[in-house]
C-alpha cells in the first residue's frame, strides 16, 4: 500500500506524530479562552467590546483547533487552500442576508407598527 | 500493494523511508506557493495524503457549508425581527444555591467539549505509536465526554421545553424564531456528536482488537479525531454566536 510508505515520507505527507506537550499547552489555550469568553458574558459587557471580543475569542479558538488539534498546519499547501479557501464564499452570503434583513427589518417597522 | 512488495511496517524507520516509491519522487520535495502548482499541475494525485483522510477533510467542508447555512439562517431572523430577542444570558441562566448564574450549565458543557478535544488529540498521538491500549482508552474517554455533552443537552433541553415553555413556533421571552433556530442549530449539532461517540466506539474497538495491528497503519485513529475535532469546533462557533451574542 503506498499510503502506508507515505507515512515515513515527512512532513505533510500523513504521518502527523507531534510532541504530547504541544497538544497540553493547545488545549491550556483553549480553556483560558473559553474562560474568557464566558466571562465577557458573566460581566455582562455591552456594545463594540463584546461583539469584538466574542469574535476574537471564537476566531482564535477555531484557529488552535484546526491548526493543532486538525493537524492543519503541517499539511501541504494543496491541501490547506482546498479546504480553508471555499468557506470564504459564505462571507458573501453573509453580507448578502445582512442587507437582505436589515430590509425585512425596515419593510416591517415601516408597515406593520 | 503497488510498486513495492516490501511490506514498511515490518521494518524499522529509516529502511521505510529509503524504499524506493516511484511515483511520489519528484515535485514532493517542493514546498510553498510552487509545491501548491506542481502539486496541482501534473496528472497524479493532488493530496499527498491517504484518500480516507482526504474524504473526511472534503466531507467537513461540506458539513461546514450546511452548519454556515443554518447560522446565516439564524442571523436572518434575528436581524429583521422587530420583537425583542430573548437574552441568552437570562433563558439559559441556572440557579445555584439561590444565585442566578448566566449561562452556567453552557459553560460546562464548552469545557467538557474542548476536554473530549484534547484527550482525542493524545488518543492520535498515542496510535502513531502503535500504543493501542492507551489510545483506545483515550479514545473512550473521548465517547464518554461526548456522552455527557449529550446528556447536558437533553437535560437542557428538557428544561427549556418543560419549564421554560420555549416551542420551535413561539416562547414567552420574545421573538418567536429564538425557538426554531435553537433546536435546529443545536439539535443538529447534538447529532454530530451522537454520531461521532458512536464512530469512536467503534474505531476504538476494533482498535483494542487489533484490527490495525496487521497493516501497521493507525491513521483511522487521526481520521476519526478530525471528525471529533470538527465537532467542537462547531460548537466554538454556536457558543460564540448564538449563546454569547
Amino acid at each position: 500500500m503506498q499510503t502506508e510508505a507515505d507515512q515515513h515520507q515527512g512532513q505533510g505527507s500523513g504521518h502527523q506524530e507531534h510532541p504530547i506537550k504541544l497538544y497540553l499547552f493547545v488545549w491550556g489555550l483553549l480553556f483560558v479562552l473559553s474562560t474568557l469568553s464566558y466571562l465577557v458574558d458573566y460581566f455582562q459587557l455591552q456594545g463594540l467590546l463584546r461583539w469584538g471580543l466574542i469574535i476574537a475569542f471564537m476566531l482564535l479558538k477555531a484557529g488552535l483547533i484546526v491548526a493543532v488539534f486538525m493537524h492543519m498546519a503541517w499539511e501541504r499547501l494543496a491541501l490547506i487552500y482546498a479546504i480553508l479557501l471555499p468557506p470564504l464564499a459564505l462571507l458573501v452570503l453573509v453580507g448578502l442576508m445582512a442587507l437582505e434583513g436589515g430590509h425585512t427589518f425596515l419593510t416591517r417597522t415601516l408597515f406593520f407598527h | 500493494m503497488s510498486s513495492t512488495t516490501i511490506d514498511p511496517s515490518s521494518m524499522p524507520r529509516a529502511e521505510a523511508a529509503a524504499a524506493p516509491i516511484v511515483s511520489h519522487a519528484g515535485p514532493d520535495s517542493v514546498a510553498g506557493v510552487r509545491g501548491l502548482i506542481a502539486d496541482w499541475s501534473s496528472d497524479r494525485e493532488t493530496f499527498k495524503v491517504s484518500w480516507g483522510k482526504a474524504m473526511m477533510w472534503i466531507f467537513l467542508l461540506s458539513d461546514t457549508f450546511i452548519f454556515s447555512c443554518f447560522l446565516t439562517g439564524y442571523m436572518t431572523v434575528r436581524v429583521s425581527t422587530t420583537v425583542p430577542w430573548p437574552n441568552p444570558s437570562e433563558v439559559f441562566a441556572l440557579h445555584v444555591g439561590g444565585v442566578e448564574v448566566p449561562l452556567l450549565l453552557i459553560a460546562i458543557m464548552t469545557f467538557v467539549l474542548i476536554s473530549s478535544s484534547g484527550t482525542m488529540a493524545m488518543a492520535v498521538n498515542f496510535a502513531y505509536r502503535r500504543d493501542r491500549v492507551n489510545a483506545a482508552t483515550l479514545m473512550l474517554v473521548t465517547a464518554t465526554c461526548g456522552e455527557i455533552f449529550v446528556g447536558m443537552q437533553a437535560f437542557e433541553w428538557s428544561k427549556l421545553i418543560l419549564e421554560e415553555g420555549i416551542r420551535p413556533w413561539g416562547n414567552p421571552m420574545g421573538a418567536a424564531q429564538f425557538g426554531s433556530a435553537f433546536f435546529m442549530i443545536t439539535g443538529f449539532h447534538g447529532l454530530h456528536v451522537t454520531c461521532g461517540v458512536i464512530y469512536l466506539f467503534v474505531v476504538a474497538f476494533r482498535l483494542l482488537r487489533g484490527d490495525y495491528e496487521k497493516s501497521g497503519n493507525y491513521q483511522i485513529v487521526e481520521i476519526a479525531g478530525l471528525y471529533w475535532h470538527f465537532v467542537d469546533l462547531v460548537w466554538v462557533f454556536i457558543f460564540a454566536l448564538f449563546y454569547l451574542w
